[in-house]
């Protein structure tokens, strides 16, 4: 053994003994954060999208739908169209980690010593931050259209809260359709598959408006419970007037709907990345 | 002494493609060693188990003494990757990236900051350091690449065909910032599909197609296949048999092409054997449109190395991962 060692190139390279798992999260999630704000077209775009989207639900498709109750139709979409926003903001997830797997970004960090976890992890931080952005800009314009608080300015944080973490499960969705469709344009197709969960769902009309199979499908679905919880709290007894269960009920229910996303999209995200 | 490489019977099937089909394959400290093969000849196949990016269906596979399969997180402790695509953020100055892999090499910020200033010093970038990589040339976006596995200190660096779709200054440049590795002590191992390439950085070459064809020094795998090649055209594809006996005075077994009017053949002495080839042409009295004197080709290395063209399988690079 003495000469194996005495034979060794004295200018061996120690180890690199790689970032913790808290530090290489912060350093990728760093690097989001930079990419966002060096590319604003990323979050402009995306902006007057939904703004674009709102304006055409209020106004011109909003004359026509009844909320089958006392509660306006613009404090009725409003909350619902802030919940659906990160959704929409999230889609934007599923193509940054395609591009990223794409174009070897993925390989290069998953080739360093640092816990493949922190790749997603960072990512999903920088992406929550956004989604704060996000949600404030969906709050501003949806005041904007001439939506009004009836509920307490708590239960208004309570939902804006509720958002963010509906966000950031189904961030894990969309991380999960990013790194199987492994080009841009593949996962942008698989992120428009949530459509349909968007409008069979409470968000902009009552689901007791649909016809029977679809009205199901609306019932359970996740994103009712989520929606009808944010409306429940924001609109305060108008909206809760709609609803079949109180607004506790639906907090609870969208709550344990998120963690079960979470859970699932979480691990086959990293299962995923971690498979070689 | 460890071999810094070593890779025994490694197989992996994409689907129906075997990529590698029996690889074998040592390599000592000090060399730089390079991987010489045609297009889906599972080159990159090959660095990706190195890089613990993929898992091999079969063989064992060892990075510096450390079981690749068995313990790819040690592994990555002691490679560096530059792939083919240049995986760098665009949004970032070359500095912000060479400092974040640093950091994610586990160094401290004021470490990674030093590393950053070594490597683009190194890499000669350090007047465009803060410029965002988006508004690099191709060349310089290599460069970072190469650079980013540089803020660490790897034992052994792998570059997947490192100039492949560079301009001829950038590949120059490139080819420079390898060579200042190698004298600086990295090992190194690549691919390419050129053989110029192989034969300037390389001290060990291994023509590969799944498995090893042929490995040694380029002076070795060179005598083999013949050191220059010398190609007549001619006007009149009739004449090409007469050349073709000429030629066969000059070097061993010429080829002829007749659809492109020309023969060639491999000579081990060239400049000193295209005299003689044109002294013989004239005295036949065969009009020659044009005479070379060039280096063998990727194809007639293996054509001389292997007695078959270098085929390209079926699935392309890329896809193989």
């Amino acid at each position: 053994m003495t000469d194996t060692l005495a034979l060794a190139p004295s200018r061996r390279a120690a180890v690199n003994p790689g970032a913790g798992l808290w530090v290489s999260s912060l350093v990728v999630a760093g690097r989001m954060v930079r990419k966002f704000a060096r590319t604003p077209q990323l979050i402009v775009f995306t902006t007057i999208q939904s703004a674009l989207f709102l304006l055409m639900l209020r106004f011109a498709f909003g004359g026509a739908i009844g909320t089958g109750g006392s509660l306006s139709y613009v404090n009725f979409l409003v909350p619902g169209f802030i919940t659906t926003t990160v959704l929409w903001a999230g889609m934007g997830a599923a193509t940054g980690v395609a591009e990223d797997v794409e174009h070897g970004f993925v390989d290069r960090l998953r080739s360093l010593p640092i816990p493949r976890a922190a790749v997603l992890v960072g990512r999903s931080l920088a992406d929550a931050a956004l989604m704060v952005w996000a949600l404030a800009v969906a709050a501003i314009l949806g005041f904007a259209v001439g939506f009004r608080l009836t509920g307490s300015i708590s239960g208004a944080l309570a939902a804006f809260g509720l958002c963010l973490v509906f966000g950031f499960a189904f961030e894990w969705v969309f991380i999960v359709m990013g790194l199987v469709g492994g080009t841009a344009q593949a996962a942008q197709s698989m992120g428009l598959m949530i459509t349909p969960l968007v409008f069979l769902s409470s968000a902009y009309v009552p689901v007791a408006s649909m016809p029977g199979g679809i009205r199901q499908f609306g019932e359970i679905q996740p994103l009712t419970p989520m929606v009808n919880a944010v409306r429940g709290l924001a609109t305060g007894p108008g909206g809760q007037a709609l609803l079949e269960h109180s607004t506790g009920y639906y907090v609870g229910l969208s709550l344990i709907w998120a963690a079960a996303i979470f859970v699932v999209f979480g691990l086959l995200a990293v299962a995923r990345f971690a498979r070689r | 002494m460890t071999p810094i490489l070593e890779a025994r019977g490694l197989v992996k099937r994409f689907g129906k493609t075997q990529a590698l089909a029996g690889m074998d394959l040592v390599v000592n400290p000090g060399r730089v060693v390079a991987l010489l093969g045609p297009n889906g000849a599972g080159k990159t196949t090959f660095v990706r188990a190195v890089a613990t990016l993929l898992r091999p269906d079969a063989g064992t596979l060892r990075v510096d003494g450390i079981d690749a399969l068995r313990k790819p997180a040690k592994v990555r402790q002691v490679v560096g990757l530059a792939g083919q695509f240049a995986a760098v953020e665009e949004a970032m100055t070359g500095r912000e990236n060479l400092e974040m892999v640093g950091r994610l090499f586990g160094l401290s910020r004021r470490e990674a900051k030093a590393a950053a200033v070594r490597v683009l010093d190194q890499m000669q970038l350090t007047a465009d350091a803060d410029r965002l990589v988006r508004t690099y040339s191709g060349g310089m976006r290599r460069r970072i690449d190469l650079g980013i596995s540089l803020t660490g200190t790897p034992r052994l660096l792998l570059l997947d065909e490192p100039t492949t779709g560079l301009d001829p200054g950038s590949r120059i440049q490139l080819w420079d910032a390898i060579r200042s590795l190698v004298v600086s002590g990295t090992d190194i191992l690549l691919t390419t599909q050129y053989l110029d390439e192989a034969d300037r950085l390389a001290s060990d070459i291994v023509i590969d197609h799944g498995r090893v064809i042929a490995a040694g020094t380029p002076e070795e795998l060179k005598t083999r296949a013949g050191d220059d090649m010398i190609e007549v055209h001619v006007r009149d594809a009739g004449h090409l048999r007469a050349v073709s006996g000429v030629l066969a005075t000059i070097g061993h077994d010429p080829r002829v092409d007749v659809g492109a009017r020309r023969a060639y053949v491999a000579a081990d002495d060239g400049s000193r054997r295209l005299m003689d080839a044109l002294r013989a042409l004239d005295a036949e009295g065969i009009t020659v449109e044009d005479v070379s004197l060039r280096r063998p080709t990727l194809d007639e290395v293996f054509l001389a190395l292997t007695g078959k063209p270098a085929q390209t399988t079926g699935a392309p690079e890329q896809e193989a991962s």
